[in-house]
């Protein structure tokens, strides 16, 4: 590792290290590198010496907050029979842009409390998808990735390859427009400020354009290669029910098997779950094995949110959900009336 | 035996199975991150991807998933039973060393299931060798290897201008390609057996106690995310639920995936969960992989297809755990 990733993760490190130390926190939260190239672990650094295994670098596609709730239960002393629940001691966590408004969301819902947190923030460079670099390769087989400021340098069987970074990062960080924390309590590396995208909801143009029924030909063609591994689910930090409703029995939302109509009541559910509430951190597809694009539900959803109620997720802790709550100037077109509009596509 | 056959017969021969069944092999397949290689029905060999492993292993051909075990209908008081789905002939190109000997291994456990023999039955073989191990390969070091042909029925190579070497190894094999091979001799099979894995015997001899309070698995427990990647494409992991889905007065028994990974998978009626934690999962999937099953079938339930290390999201490599195991156990005696 070299350049700017290096000297974030030296920063990172001497942060966590000194915040332990002072006794302010019982754990730091972050990444690790992982045994296989390119990916990373979730890792709260406990002590001195974990805090070496704290790592930054463009392989962190999953998400920090979603950690969080888990976290704090488990540093929680079990309460006494009898009496109430004790508090759960303070964490540090590291934050990119889409993690801090994740974090904002997950104490908005009041599944993290604010003054429990240390959030140290800092910009996101864009993460890079590993299987778009592994798709440009021989085999698709790997030895070693070594990071460079704009230059992925990739070793295989015989082959040894530069790959420029920004070529595969994540479509997500591509139109994201806020690179950096919202919310912070400390700050490590360089700031950006926030980026500024044309189009962000581009990627959605070609889909919308097809109709109902190209639309749902493009469904079923990418999602029927779901396995139903709810990776997607467990990556997500808005995914913290006690019981996901595709585990529920009494009653059962949603058939168990990998047949079309499960799958895609799986996913349409699981879309809508997130809506108001997505920050668009592409945790859940970055972790796809089947190449799944889960996202365009999700921003599709996120699309409709901004224009329809001028909210995007995640960015102030006092603003109000737009799920939440009503105003009778509220759109209602969804609701069909014979003749009226919604019907010239059915 | 071994006959040679240009890309047109087998065309021809694709072709003339397709209207009996399907055929299917690992394709290239474009998607948002560029291409990946997944199984699919095919209509030429040329289609099929032979340097790189599929995704997913060759599991969804013998665990439908769902499978319809029977159907039901209410009759008066009682319900009228009909037989389930009927396995779907299936021919197979371009299976690798690895998958191809998961059959072999799933059917320890399964051998009085009368569902998993009707598929292997209705299921033809036609491996490949590898040329090129991947990285995450280890099918050496778990009783495999890249030429072993264990679990085959033939096996296919190509060797360049458009043409194939076929090897038979088996009657379905023989009979798949009877028509070129014009009928005659017994199918001689070689190759395949290996030495014993070297870590089996520690792990094999090891108490279960002393691999059971390993500490290992906390630190698997703090990265796992507990999804079903790993589980579901292993080829050797063939773990299920059986669930009734029932519309009005009829429905259907199915069997469907599961996966010791979720909390769901030993979830007690009465609320109980004996696996409550992540910790007690990601230990009973390695070692039900590396002892359990070691312990009553002799083998690891495990092929070294590489695939849990490759799709990992966090990056677990099952090879790392093994040697932990391993080294914890010698370093006790
Ligand atoms: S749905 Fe996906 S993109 Fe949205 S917050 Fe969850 S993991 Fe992130
Ligand atoms: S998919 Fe929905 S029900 Fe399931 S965990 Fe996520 S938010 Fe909860
Ligand atoms: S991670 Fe991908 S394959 Fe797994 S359940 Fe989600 S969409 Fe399906
Ligand atoms: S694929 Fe990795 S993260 Fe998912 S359950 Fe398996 S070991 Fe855990
Ligand atoms: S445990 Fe991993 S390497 Fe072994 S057969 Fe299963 S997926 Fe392949």
């Amino acid at each position: 590792m070299r350049g700017i990733v290096h000297h974030i993760t030296e920063e990172l490190r001497n942060t966590a290290r000194e915040l332990l130390a002072s006794g302010r926190i019982s754990a730091f939260l972050g990444f690790r590198e992982g045994d296989h190239p390119m990916t990373v672990a979730p890792f709260a650094a406990r002590t001195a010496e974990e805090v070496e295994l704290l790592i930054f670098n463009s392989f962190c596609v999953l998400n920090s907050a979603n950690t969080i709730p888990e976290l704090l239960r488990d540093l929680t002393p079990p309460a006494k029979r009898g009496e109430p629940p004790n508090e759960p001691p303070m964490i540090g966590v590291i934050a990119t842009g889409c993690w801090s408004r994740n974090i904002v969301v997950q104490i908005q819902e009041h599944q993290v409390p604010r003054d429990k947190l240390v959030i140290v923030g800092v910009a996101s460079r864009g993460m890079v998808d590993r299987r778009k670099v592994l798709a440009k390769l021989p085999n698709s087989d790997v030895y070693s990735v070594e990071e460079q400021d704009h230059l992925l340098l990739v070793r295989g069987r015989g082959y040894e390859v530069e790959i420029p970074r920004w070529e595969v990062v994540r479509d997500n960080c591509r139109s994201c427009s806020h690179p950096e924390a919202v919310d912070f309590d400390l700050w490590i590396g360089p700031k950006t400020g926030p980026r500024s995208i044309d189009a962000p909801f581009q990627e959605l143009e070609e889909i919308e354009g097809l109709g109902a029924a190209g639309r749902w030909e493009w469904f079923s063609n990418e999602f029927s290669r779901c396995i139903r591994c709810y990776a997607c689910r467990n990556a997500c930090p808005l995914c913290y029910c006690p019981t996901c409703f595709v585990d529920d029995s009494r009653p059962q939302w949603v058939g168990k098997s990998a047949d079309f109509s499960d799958t895609a009541t799986f996913h349409l559910l699981r879309a809508y779950h997130c809506a108001g509430r997505c920050t668009d951190c592409g945790a859940c597809e970055s972790v796809c094995p089947m190449d799944i694009p889960l996202r365009k539900l999700t921003k599709k959803l996120y699309k409709a949110v901004k224009e329809r109620f001028g909210f995007e997720p995640g960015l102030s802790s006092g603003a109000t959900l737009p799920l939440s709550t009503f105003s009778s100037e509220d759109r209602e077109e969804f609701i069909l009336r014979p003749g009226g509009p919604g019907q010239e596509e059915r | 035996m071994e006959l040679i056959v240009s890309g047109s017969d087998l065309d021809r021969l694709i072709r003339s199975l397709k209207e009996k069944g399907r055929v299917a092999g690992p394709v290239s397949r474009p998607t948002f991150r560029g291409r990946m290689v997944a199984w699919a029905e095919i209509r030429s060999i040329g289609e099929v991807v032979f340097d790189e492993a599929p995704r997913e292993s060759m599991k969804r051909f013998l665990f439908p998933q769902p499978e319809v075990l029977l159907r039901f209908k209410r009759k008066g008081t009682g319900y009228e039973v009909e037989p389930g789905q009927v396995s779907q002939e299936t021919v197979l190109f371009g299976v690798r060393p690895c998958d191809a000997r998961s059959a072999c291994l799933n059917l320890l456990p399964y051998q009085d299931d009368p569902f998993f023999l009707r598929n292997m039955a209705a299921t033809v073989i036609v491996g490949t060798r590898c040329e090129q191990p991947c990285s995450t390969c280890f099918c050496r070091d778990v009783g495999g290897g890249p030429e072993s042909i264990e679990g085959m029925d033939a096996r296919i190579t190509p060797c360049g201008e458009g043409s194939w070497k076929i090897e038979l190894f088996t009657e379905k094999g023989l009979a798949l390609f009877q028509a070129m091979a014009g009928g005659e001799p017994a199918p001689t099979p070689e190759g395949g057996a290996e030495k014993t894995p070297p870590l089996l015997k520690p792990l094999k001899s090891a108490p279960l106690s002393s691999l059971y309070e390993s500490d290992v698995w906390a630190e698997l427990a703090r990265a796992c995310l507990n999804c079903g990647i790993c589980t579901f494409l292993c080829p050797t992991c063939y773990c299920f639920d059986i669930q009734d889905e029932r519309l009005g007065s009829s429905g259907r028994r199915i069997r469907y995936w599961d996966s010791c990974m979720f909390p769901l998978f030993t979830q007690h009626a009465s609320g109980h969960n004996p696996r409550p934690t992540k910790l007690h999962r990601v230990r009973n999937r390695f070692l039900h992989k590396l002892k359990y099953f070691p312990d009553r079938f002799g083998s690891f339930s495990c092929v070294g297809c590489g695939r849990c290390v490759r799709e990992c999201p966090v990056g677990i490599d099952i090879r790392k755990v093994m040697k932990r195991l391993a080294e914890a156990v010698q370093t006790e005696v």
